[in-house]
Parts: structure tokens; sequence; C-alpha cells
């Protein structure tokens, strides 16, 4: 194991993190703060409680996912993608560095630059809404598998691209229609038995079930479902890495 | 001796169908510069970027310092430096992050003493804390090389170091590879530049089309091939060449005072003794001799023309 590899990927991820740290953090923190504004106070404030929770409190979960997920798939896809554009992927390829290592690097970094938006939004909401957390051991548990594999997901979709519009297509065109239909601003209970149905196809609302529960112990799912749910997309993820390298796909000629 | 690169009917078929490399077979030896000089297009960067592992061979084998480069190749990875052709670095960072990343990468725990060792030696020292952007052309260049030797390699390959860099800069590179060569680094260069093989190359591959035409020790390949041509200056000018000497077919320029005789050094009888005799029994009296051998250029026109 090439461990200094991965160092070397990995906090060579994070410099350019901390070289723009404030547009990485301000963005998401004040657009929190606008849901916030809108959802949880305009118009939460006239809405009836979900399951016990005040509506302010209830988004809080799915704000996190919708800002998490977005910023796993744009973080890892750019890590990756970056390289390639400017070409400096040459060094990564010709380095005594195993596909692993490579993709712990990356991916590793992009997770921990999303981990971190997402407890700074998580804080961020203290101050609009009072929220209490039952199971904080899962909701961070859940938090940092959502961060991995969807930088998973992001480092695919990196080395898919070919362009910036491809690599900005699958985040704003896939990932955010899936998260607001995906019961972050609402409980997928309160849909038509039709649509209850249909929205089960949608992964994340597993996702955001699970992690809804460790704040409010009220699931749409079953917890186990949402586990399973992570760990297949995970896996599904890992497989289709392992196919870029194997075959170089995009990277060798 | 083995050789420190062993390379074995390597073949290259791109997707597209473009054939690459066709069988090329190449052993390099520890301690070498080797030039591999050929035209845009001939397969040098391809070759390389075999040897590194940027592109998958289609068939074939090569062996760095005793290790396959598919199934062991983090050992062979390790022995190897590159500087691509193109200039790619990290445009917002800082010179000695990224030469201090690309140590890391290549699996060396820090070693500041030995960076900065690096960078003094490619006058890099002073920018070291500056964003990539900021710098010329040729720093930029210096940066490549100073990324390629942060591991300290065995091999370094330098695909085109000198395109498009000014001429000091060029002798300045040439510098860092004799100083490299003195250290015992194998060096592989490609050029399209052929002074600069003729200038710091000990051996030189000529490759076109895909193939290796012809790999040779470069003074050799000099006298071997190399026609040379003799300038004789006459004493008086003549109007035309006296008939007894027709059969050297000189040639007569310079207003009749300067005669050209060209012989090939590998042939048994060069025909100087005879011509000199010769030329004092026409009743010439000489001012002045002066040879010239054909350079690398001449050669290489020659071979790929066919």
């Amino acid at each position: 194991m090439n461990i200094h590899a991965i160092q070397a990927i990995y906090f060579f991820e994070m410099a350019r993190t901390f070289r723009t740290l404030l547009q990485s953090i301000i963005s998401p923190v004040i657009s929190t703060a606008l849901y916030f504004v809108v959802f949880g106070s305009a118009i939460g404030s006239r809405m009836v409680s979900i399951e016990g929770v005040t509506y302010g409190a209830f988004i809080v979960p799915g704000l996190i996912m919708l800002t998490v997920l977005v910023q796993s798939v744009t973080n890892a896809s750019f890590g990756i993608y970056f390289p390639k554009f400017i070409g400096t992927i040459y060094e990564p390829l010709s380095a005594p560095v195993s596909y692993f290592e490579i993709v712990v690097g990356y991916v590793g970094a992009a997770a921990t630059k999303s981990f971190v938006i997402g407890l700074i939004i998580l804080a961020t909401s203290f101050l609009f809404v009072p929220v209490q957390i039952a199971h904080p051991f899962w909701m961070l548990g859940f938090l940092l598998l959502t961060c991995l594999s969807f930088s998973l997901l992001g480092f695919i979709i990196g080395i898919w691209a070919r362009n910036f519009e491809q690599l900005n297509l699958v985040p704003s065109l896939i990932i955010t229609p899936l998260v607001f239909l995906g019961g972050s601003f609402y409980s997928i209970s309160m849909l038509p038995p039709f649509w209850q149905t249909a929205t089960l196809f949608n992964p994340i609302v597993y996702l955001v079930s699970g992690f809804r529960w460790s704040f409010f112990d009220t699931a749409d799912v079953a917890v186990s479902y949402s586990l399973v749910a992570i760990f297949v997309f995970s896996i599904l993820c890992i497989s289709v890495i392992s196919w870029i390298f194997k075959t170089g796909y995009r990277l060798k000629s | 001796m083995d050789p420190i690169i062993s390379v074995t009917a390597l073949e290259k078929t791109y997707r597209s169908g473009q054939q690459a490399l066709k069988g090329v077979c190449l052993q390099i030896w520890s301690g070498e510069i080797l030039a591999l000089l050929g035209p845009n297009g001939a397969g040098k960067t391809t070759l390389i970027s075999m040897i590194c592992g940027l592109t998958s061979p289609t068939a074939g084998q090569i062996i760095v310092g005793g290790y396959d480069i598919i199934s062991d190749y983090r050992a062979a990875r390790s022995l190897i430096g590159l500087v691509p052709q193109e200039v790619a670095l990290e445009p917002f960072e800082k010179v000695i992050h990224t030469v201090k990343f690309s140590r890391g990468l290549f699996g060396h725990p820090p070693d500041a003493a030995y960076v900065e060792k690096i960078l003094r030696q490619l006058s890099l020292w002073d920018k070291r804390n500056t964003p990539i952007k900021e710098l010329s052309g040729g720093m930029k260049r210096r940066v490549l090389i100073a990324k390629a030797l942060s591991h300290q390699p065995k091999i370094l390959f330098l695909d085109e170091p000198t395109a498009g860099v000014d001429v000091e800069l060029r002798k300045d590179m040439w510098d860092v590879v004799g100083r490299l060569k003195a250290s015992g680094v194998t060096i592989v260069l490609t050029t399209h530049y052929i002074e600069e093989a003729e200038a710091i190359a000990d051996r030189v591959g000529i490759i076109a089309d895909g193939a290796i035409l012809l790999v040779e020790d470069k003074d050799k390949m000099m006298a071997q091939m190399g026609i040379k041509e003799l300038y004789i200056e006459l004493q008086k000018p003549i109007k035309a060449i006296p008939p007894a000497l027709a059969s050297y077919d000189l040639r007569l320029a310079e207003n009749g005072s300067r005669l050209t005789y060209v012989y090939d050094t590998k042939a048994e009888r060069t025909g100087i003794t005879g011509l000199l005799s010769d030329l004092s029994a026409a009743g010439l009296t000489l001012r002045d001799l002066q040879t010239s051998q054909s350079s690398l250029e001449d050669i290489f026109v020659d071979l790929v023309k066919d």
C-alpha cells in the first residue's frame, strides 16, 4: 500500500478546498439559510407539524442531504475531471499507485469536504429552528456513508465527462430533482397512493428517510432498508469504478 | 550487462485502427542518453507513454529494471520519472507543493532537503512559493523536470523537452541533462531537433511510421554513414577542371578558386591521397584544405526519405 501517495492526493485535493474556502462554504450556507427563511419560517409557520415535528425542523435532514449529495457529486467529479482537463492526470497514472489508492485519495478528499459542509449546515440550522438528534452516532454514520457513496458516483461522472457541461449535467438534472422528489421537504405518506409507490424507486428516498430517522426516530421506510440501499449503491459505484480502471475507460488509450 | 529497459515486439493499434507502433524492439542501457529522433506522428510519444504506463500495449512486452511494467508496475514505475511533452501543471498551486506532491505520489516520505536541492539545481528555488500560472513557459518546463526528479528516478524520460523553448534555456536544459547523466541517471529523450540529439545523446534511435529504423552509437553512426566533403582552396583560380582530374568528379566553385571533393568515409579507399598527388601533377598549387562531415540531419533525412 502506497500510503504516501494516498496522503499526497488527499492533501493536494484538500489544499484546493482551502484555497477556495470562502466560496466552498459560504454558498451552501447561504442557500440553506434561504431555505430556512422561506420554508421554515414563512411557509412553515402556517404548516401543521409532521409526525410531531415542526415543519421547520422536519426539513433539516432533507436540506442537509440536498446540499451534501450535490456537493459530494460536484466535488468528486471536479476533483478527477480537472486533472484530466489540464493534463496532470498523467502523473497518478504513471506513478506506482494502485487504482484503489487513487480512488481513496480523490474520493476521500471529496467526501471529507461534503461531510464538513453537512456539519456546518447542521450547525446553521440550530440558528433557525430547534433541532433534536435522537441517534447522533447513526446521524454521523448516515452522513458519512452518504458523502462517501455519492463521492464515488461523482468520481465516475468526472471520468465520464468530456466537458464542463456534462460535468454539471448530473448534479443539476438528476441529483437535485431526485432529492426534491425524495421526501426532503415532505413525508412520503403525504403523497397519493400511486406516488407513494412510485417514489420508492427513487434511491434518495431511502437516504433521506434513514437520515431523518436518526434525527426524529420516525421514518418513511424501515432504517434497515436505508442502510441496504446505501450499501447497494456504494457497491454499484465501486463496481463501475473497477471496470473503469480495468478497461482504462476515458483514462488510457 | 542486462539492459535497464527492454522493449520486445511492442505493438500498438489505437481504437481508431491507427497502428502507432509496429513490432518495436529496443534495449536501453543503464547510464546512457538515448535520443529517439523522428518526425511528428512517428510513434515516439506512444512508445514513451507505454513504457510509463499511460497507454496500454496491444502486444509485446516491456521490462524496466528487471520488472514487467504490467505485472510488476509498482517496482517498474518507481524507477521512472516522466517529463511529458505538454506542459500540464496545476495552475493555482505553488511550485514547491506540486513537487512535494509528486514525491509523495511515488511513495517517498517528505524530504525537504532533497526537494530544495532539486529546486536550486533547476533555478526554481526563488520561485518556490509562486503559483504556477505566474511562471514563464520555460520555468514551467523546469517545474515538470523537478516533479519528475522528485522521487530520485533511475530513468528519466524527456518527451520533447525543448520544444518551444528559447536557445538559452535549451542550452540550460542540456546542462541539466548532462549533470543527471553524470549522477548515473539513464535518460531517454525524444526530439525532432537533430542538433539536440547530436549535442547530448550517446546513442540515437531513428523512428518513423511506428518502426525503429536504426539504433546506433551516435559517433559511430555519423562515422559509418557520414559523407565527408573535402574543400580544396587553390592558390590561383582556374577556369576549368583539368581533364586529368575528371575521374574524381570535382565541383568548381568560388570563381574557380575552390574545388569540392565528396567522399565516403565508409569506403575502402577515400581517394584523397590519389587526388592530392594528381592535383600537384596537374600543376595546381593548394592554399588550404578543409573537410566537413555530414550532420545527423543529413543522415536522418536520408533514412526517413526511403
